[in-house]
């Protein structure tokens, strides 16, 4: 069955231990979104991504929760 | 049994990680190598490891973490990563073959020059001869923190600020003491710091590492998959995953994991006190045995739990192998991998048999076996 795409923030990452961490830091903090496989319009270092909704307010904690303990190699918005 | 070869590798082991070793081999998958739920367990798993081990020595960058097959692979990343052509190299000869013998390979294909820091007859090493063996091309000291056939502990903070001051690089091989005593890299001033899980982490066999200082070049000594910039032909430039290729011992890493925190709860300090306490109580019984001669017990180093002695008119494997079928006590003979000590105290020729504690051993463990070396005397 067809899945309708939406817009998600996708975090990528210079690492799999900085992916590792950031969903620890996200799960401690309470910040919604789950790891998912790279998509493959990013060009990264590390083959996961943090998926979240297409929301500012939760890619705010999302650099709240990761400041100071990793800098995300880039930050993309896509249909997923 | 009383197992008393904890400088091989430890068997008994915080329970936890053996169940973490058989919950991974039932549901992990592998490492950077998908993103579900398995392999995800097993990628949390992992960089729960690298989080505890540095906190277990104080160190900020966990990604600099490199996690390998053993000590010995994690020394000859960071021996063969870090020499190039005409580069001089000062070791000691405490260090064990896991040291000497990939600087004896890049010795003999002569890429490198190598001295060595002495140790005399009584097991002491020679200090005052460590200014005058550098040499404007020395790029590296490369040494134990503690001997594995006398639990003599260099001092390494020394050593790392010979070399700091000459402009090397200090590789420090914690093997001995990682787990038994608390190791503080940056206090040590160590550059890179090599270390093995199955020993005094408690981790299982199949794990060890190495910690690489920040900003510190090292070349990958192995190359290959990573999980991740699978287009890119050459080995990734992140870390970990520059000085790791090929798939992890996912399994072994989730028991480290479990051994580590165990550790951490513990307290390194609460095992070095233990083992101290062992080895007074063994070394001081030993002592009073007619014909023992227990090898670098005075020779102005602090020790780890481990001792080396020989009885007089019995050959080492002969005692190793009557303490072992006769009482059921577990001990080494022979060379231990660490040829240069033995020479030094001359029993290169005869071995001698190693006594190493843990922090499961009891006082009651130390007691038996001075018992049945008394009654072997005795005969």
């Amino acid at each position: 069955m067809a899945r309708e795409k939406t817009e998600h923030i996708v975090v990528s990452f210079a690492s799999t231990f900085d992916a590792m961490e950031a969903e620890r830091l996200c799960q401690e903090a309470g910040v919604a979104g789950r790891i998912i496989p790279l998509p493959v319009e990013i060009d990264s270092e590390c083959g996961l991504a943090w998926s979240m909704p297409a929301d500012d307010a939760a890619l705010a904690a999302f650099h709240a929760a990761t400041e100071g303990h990793l800098v995300p190699e880039g930050v993309h918005r896509l249909m997923l | 049994m009383i197992y008393l070869n904890n400088a091989a590798t430890t068997i008994q082991k915080p329970p936890a990680v053996a169940e973490a070793v058989v919950a991974a081999m039932a549901g992990a998958g592998s490492s950077s190598r998908g993103a579900s739920a398995s392999d995800l367990a097993a990628a949390r798993s992992v960089a729960g490891a690298r989080v505890k081990l540095a906190r277990l020595i104080g160190f900020t960058h966990p990604e600099r973490v490199i996690f390998t097959l053993n000590a010995t692979m994690a020394l000859n990343i960071a021996i063969f990563g870090s020499l190039r052509p005409g580069d001089h190299v000062i070791t000691t000869d405490f260090e064990h073959n896991s040291v000497l013998r990939p600087l004896h390979e890049l010795e003999r294909r002569g890429v490198i020059e190598l001295d060595y820091l002495r140790a005399d007859a009584a097991g002491r090493l020679h200090m005052e001869e460590l200014e005058g063996l550098f040499r404007p091309s020395t790029r590296a000291v490369v040494a134990t923190h503690a001997s594995n056939l006398t639990g003599a502990i260099t001092d390494a903070a020394a050593l790392a600020a010979a070399a700091h001051a000459h402009g090397a690089r200090f590789v420090l091989d914690a093997s001995q003491t990682l787990g038994a005593l608390p190791v503080d890299m940056a206090a040590l001033g160590a550059d890179i710091l090599c270390f093995t899980g199955h020993k005094a982490l408690m981790g299982p066999q199949g794990t060890g590492g190495l910690a690489v200082a920040p900003d510190l070049e090292l070349d990958p000594l192995v190359h290959g998959g990573t999980g991740v910039k699978s287009a890119d032909p050459f080995q990734p430039l992140s870390w970990p995953e520059h000085l790791e290729a090929g798939t992890m011992n996912g399994h072994g890493l989730a028991g480290l994991d479990a051994a580590l925190e165990f550790l951490l709860d513990l307290g390194a300090d609460r095992v070095a006190e233990h083992e101290a306490a062992l080895r007074e109580r063994f070394v001081a019984g030993a002592r009073a045995i007619p014909g023992i001669t227990v090898y670098g017990a005075e020779d102005g180093h602090a020790h780890t739990g481990v001792i080396a002695l020989n009885l007089a008119g019995v050959d080492s494997s002969t005692l190793a192998d009557r303490l072992a079928f006769e009482y059921d006590i577990a001990t080494r003979a022979g060379l231990h991998c660490a040829p240069r000590i033995h020479e030094s105290l001359g029993t290169l020729q005869t071995g001698a048999v190693r006594f190493s504690f843990g922090w499961y051993t009891r006082p009651d463990d130390v007691d038996a076996a001075l018992r049945a070396l008394a009654d072997i005397a005795a005969a």
